[in-house]
């Protein structure tokens, strides 16, 4: 029998990644494959080149025994690929059946849009797959789940047998997830071959037949779900060498400055996304908080720099309860933000490297006067003082952040966190798209701060860095603290078990 | 002796290069908009051949009849003086990331405003009866500005809708009170004439060009000033720009924007004042040909720059009060000035507001 989809060591670089290094993956037909793999491992950027989305710097592709050439998206569709991405493409005011037939609108005589022949077509692809949708309803009034499934349904009515779904959980509910699981055993029943990209364990053994797991742009082998368990799949997905270590300075009494008290919070969809988080951070402490990206690590940081509210819970620093204090207040109350995504909340594009470097501190001397007057002198030789201490590569403090590479802007934001002599740092995936050198300096920088007495609370996908820094590490599994290691004390493995949903204390 | 001399003769060059330097960037800042003005007059000198007239004759006529005398000088800067605080306000609001299109509206209440507190008090020196009718301009033009504002930071109203209908409000409102409670007798839809104490003095006679002049080009460097060189203008333009790193960095966006919408909205309330204490002495209905809309335009063709609106507002004054002139010299249609206009704001700022709407991604679904 000839494989649904072979592709053959394919190689995908990108300017300084190799996304993907000779790859080989084969899904036979009327199987559900998992992808498994962390962010960044490639798998995205595999089923990209499959459905024509990017070309592959080698390798060859087969679909249904035949070699291809995928040139675009219309290539793959017209072989019988179709892909559900992440973030939903559909027209927010169509109904569910316009949407469906969208580009491929069925006429009588060429010319007028055939609505009923379109709707028994389409009622009938809901039966045959168990994809119950109101088909006259407007998307933009249904649930995520249901806007996945049309989707899904989208890509059956261009005639798809082989199915890409990227992380197609992600953004759904338990109950929507067993909706969804059951769609994809419907498929596989009338025959069709389902891929299936996840960074889940669980979801993955659960409705997977096989499963690929990919690290760092390579295949790390390939398993049947039935002859493997979660130990093995997180070991295989996780399990890497230590880079760098850092010398630490050794200190007996900490003083607790960051408490949290049984937080919780919900996420923008209005669903919980901490359900009661407890911990502390000490002086002179670096808490690593591993985890799954998407496990209430971007709701926890915001509940604790005051830009998301607690629905309950305390949080306090210093003893000082700071749950209901804005941003601009905890600030002032020494607690410096390296944001995860420094676009978006660390910098400010337009604005010069002096501007972005006060930027919090330039409501209150020495950067205001009586707080009205901004004080160009002083900022001018604070910002100088920071470019040199920090090696800010820019060509004059007057340059705005938008024209200096990612490491660089990362460098500015570090700058300014770090000089406000903050008494708890949280820096949440501090090194994300750096490169080697720059992701160096950022963490001995974290290191140094913790020397100095900070507490800093450090929240990161990488468990390298998790590893390498943290005096101790707090797993978060779906919003809880599943369980807090000393480093010294507990192993890949555990950690990563630990992050699946494993395992709790 | 001869090394003084040296040195300053190094120092003076160092200085004249700084400056020529300096000279060089602000030109290539504002080459675009010379750029688009000129062409804006080329497409205007062949509507003009087209149409079987003269470029030559009618822009002469248009310039001597902008500053060729006493008369046109002061009609063109009197022209001018409202749109340089409509387009302050526009600006203002702008930097914020808010697109206050309702200056119109402000500035009718302001003058409205303003010409109640003239009417209504008598025998007040004029050193307390003027402030007192410009701060009223002011404040009904700020609580005109506070009304979207508020909606946007609690309900989320987008700002260009309600600023736009809060226009209409306005002109409707002003409309009813000129027509009815306040309506001086005469079949004219205006107030009684403001008591003299009120009266903002006319500065250049027999024109109409009043102190109120004064006012907007005080305005401009207020405004300057506090964009660049104030806290709270960081803030502003901080918002502006990236409002959730704003937000990151401890300024409250929502403050900072409402006060930004109020304060856009005195600025255009004091321009009504203006008009209202020093033009036409009393609140008359349509008295503004569109003051609030010129101002968006000339924010634009200003480059969203407080001096740059300042000379665009002349420009716009001038091509206003030359324009008559041309008519009655060559006989050319006053609605070239309109075509005028158009090109000019078509040809600065067309491009400029696309840039902006697909960097705020209202339109992005259309851009991708």
């Amino acid at each position: 029998m000839t494989s649904a989809v072979k592709m053959n060591s394919i190689t995908k670089n990108f300017p300084s990644v190799v996304a993907n290094d000779r790859i080989n993956f084969v899904v036979e037909k009327a199987e559900i494959h998992g992808l498994l793999g962390e962010n960044g491992a490639g798998k995205t950027v595999l089923m990209s080149i499959l459905y024509g989305l990017y070309r592959p710097d080698e390798g060859q592709i087969f679909v249904n025994g035949k070699e291809v050439e995928m040139a675009s998206p219309s290539t793959a569709i017209k072989l019988g690929i179709g892909m559900v991405h992440q973030h939903f493409m559909l027209v927010p005011s169509l109904t569910v059946v316009e949407n469906i037939i969208l580009g491929k609108e069925p006429t009588k005589n060429k010319v007028l849009l055939d609505m009923n022949r379109t709707l028994n077509d389409v009622k009938d692809f809901c039966e045959r797959y168990k994809l119950q949708v109101d088909l006259k309803a407007p998307v933009h009034t249904l649930p995520v789940g249901a806007q996945q499934r049309v989707e899904i349904l989208k890509a059956l009515y261009r005639g798809a047998d082989i199915l890409i779904l990227d992380e197609p959980t992600s953004v759904l509910t338990p109950q929507e997830v067993e909706e969804l699981f059951k769609a994809i055993r419907a498929l596989k029943e009338q025959g069709k071959t389902v891929i299936f990209i996840s960074h889940k364990l669980k979801e993955v053994l659960a409705i997977c037949d096989r499963i690929t797991v990919l690290r760092r742009g390579k295949v790390v082998g390939t398993v049947k779900a039935d002859e493997t368990d979660l130990g093995e799949l997180a070991k295989m997905m996780v399990d890497r060498k230590v880079v760098f270590t850092f010398k630490k300075k050794r200190v007996k009494t900490r003083k607790v400055v960051l408490k949290v008290e049984d937080l919780k919070a919900i996420d923008d969809r209005g669903l919980p996304a901490l359900r009661g988080v407890t911990f502390k951070v000490c002086a002179f402490e670096i808490l690593g908080m591993a985890g799954v990206e998407g496990n209430g690590q971007t709701e926890l940081v915001e509940t604790l720099t005051g830009l998301r509210k607690a629905t309950e819970g305390k949080v306090l620093v210093d003893n000082n309860d700071i749950t209901g204090a804005s941003p601009g207040k905890r600030i002032r109350l020494g607690i410096s933000h390296v944001p995860e995504d420094r676009h978006k909340r660390g910098l400010i594009q337009d604005f010069s490297v002096m501007e972005n470097l006060i930027l919090g501190s330039h409501n209150k001397p020495p950067f205001a006067i009586g707080r009205v007057r901004l004080n160009f002198e002083k900022a001018s030789n604070y910002a100088k003082r920071l470019i040199k201490d920090f090696s800010i590569k820019t060509p004059s403090k007057e340059t705005p952040v938008r024209h200096l590479s990612g490491g660089t802007q990362q460098r500015v934001v570090v700058a300014r966190e770090f000089s406000r002599k903050p008494k708890l740092i949280i820096a949440s995936q501090p090194t994300r798209g750096l490169d080697v050198g720059a992701t160096e300096y950022v963490r001995k920088k974290l290191v140094e701060m913790r020397d100095q007495g900070c507490a800093v609370l450090l929240i990161s996908a990488d468990l390298d860095e998790i590893w390498a820094l943290s005096d101790r590490i707090a797993v978060i599994y779906e919003g809880e603290i599943v369980a807090t290691k000393d480093p010294e004390k507990t192993t890949e493995r555990e950690l990563g078990l630990l992050m699946a949903g494993g395992k709790r204390d | 002796m001869i090394e003084e001399i040296r040195e300053l003769n190094i120092r003076t060059k160092g200085l004249l290069r700084r400056f020529l330097a300096r000279l060089k960037l602000e030109l290539r800042r504002i080459l675009p908009q010379i750029i688009a003005i000129l062409t804006a007059f080329l497409a205007g000198a062949i509507v003009l051949l087209v149409t079987g007239y003269s470029p030559i004759e009618a822009y002469g006529a248009l310039m001597r009849g902008a500053f060729g005398d006493v008369f046109g000088v002061g009609q063109t800067f009197t022209k001018a003086t409202p749109i340089i605080f409509t387009a302050l306000a526009f600006l203002f609001a702008f930097k914020s990331g808010l697109f206050n299109i309702g200056a119109e509206g402000q500035l009718l209440v302001g003058g409205f405003a303003a010409a109640l507190v003239g009417i209504s008090f008598d025998g007040l020196p004029p050193f307390v009866h003027v402030p007192m009718a410009l701060l009223a301009g002011a404040l009904a033009g700020g609580l005109w500005g506070f009304i979207p504002a508020i909606l946007k930071a609690k309900l989320g109203a987008h700002e260009v809708i309600t600023t736009m209908m809060l226009s209409y409000v306005a002109f409707y409102v002003t409309g009813y009170m000129v027509n009815y409670p306040y309506k001086a007798p005469g079949w004219v839809p205006q107030t009684p004439l403001i008591a003299t104490s009120a009266e903002l003095p006319r500065i250049l006679q027999p024109t109409q060009l009043s102190a109120s002049i004064f006012l907007a080009v005080i305005l401009v460097g207020l405004t300057h000033y506090t964009l660049q060189k104030t806290t709270f203008g960081y803030e502003v333009r901080a918002i502006g720009l990236n409002p959730t790193a704003a937000e990151s960095g401890g300024i409250g966006i929502k403050t900072g924007m409402i006060l930004a919408l109020v304060i856009s909205g005195a600025m255009a309330g004091l321009g009504g004042a203006g008009e209202v204490m020093g033009v036409h002495r009393r609140f008359i209905e349509g008295f503004s040909p569109g003051y609030g809309w010129d101002g968006l335009a000339v924010a634009l063709v200003g480059g969203l720059n407080p001096v740059g609106v300042l000379l665009a507002a002349v420009l716009f004054g001038a091509l206003r009060s030359g324009g008559m002139t041309m008519t009655r010299v060559t006989g050319v249609p006053l609605d070239i000035v309109s075509i005028l206009q158009a090109l000019v704001i078509l040809f600065v700022a067309a491009p400029m507001l696309i840039k902006y709407l697909l960097k705020r991604g209202g339109i992005k679904w259309w851009s991708s």
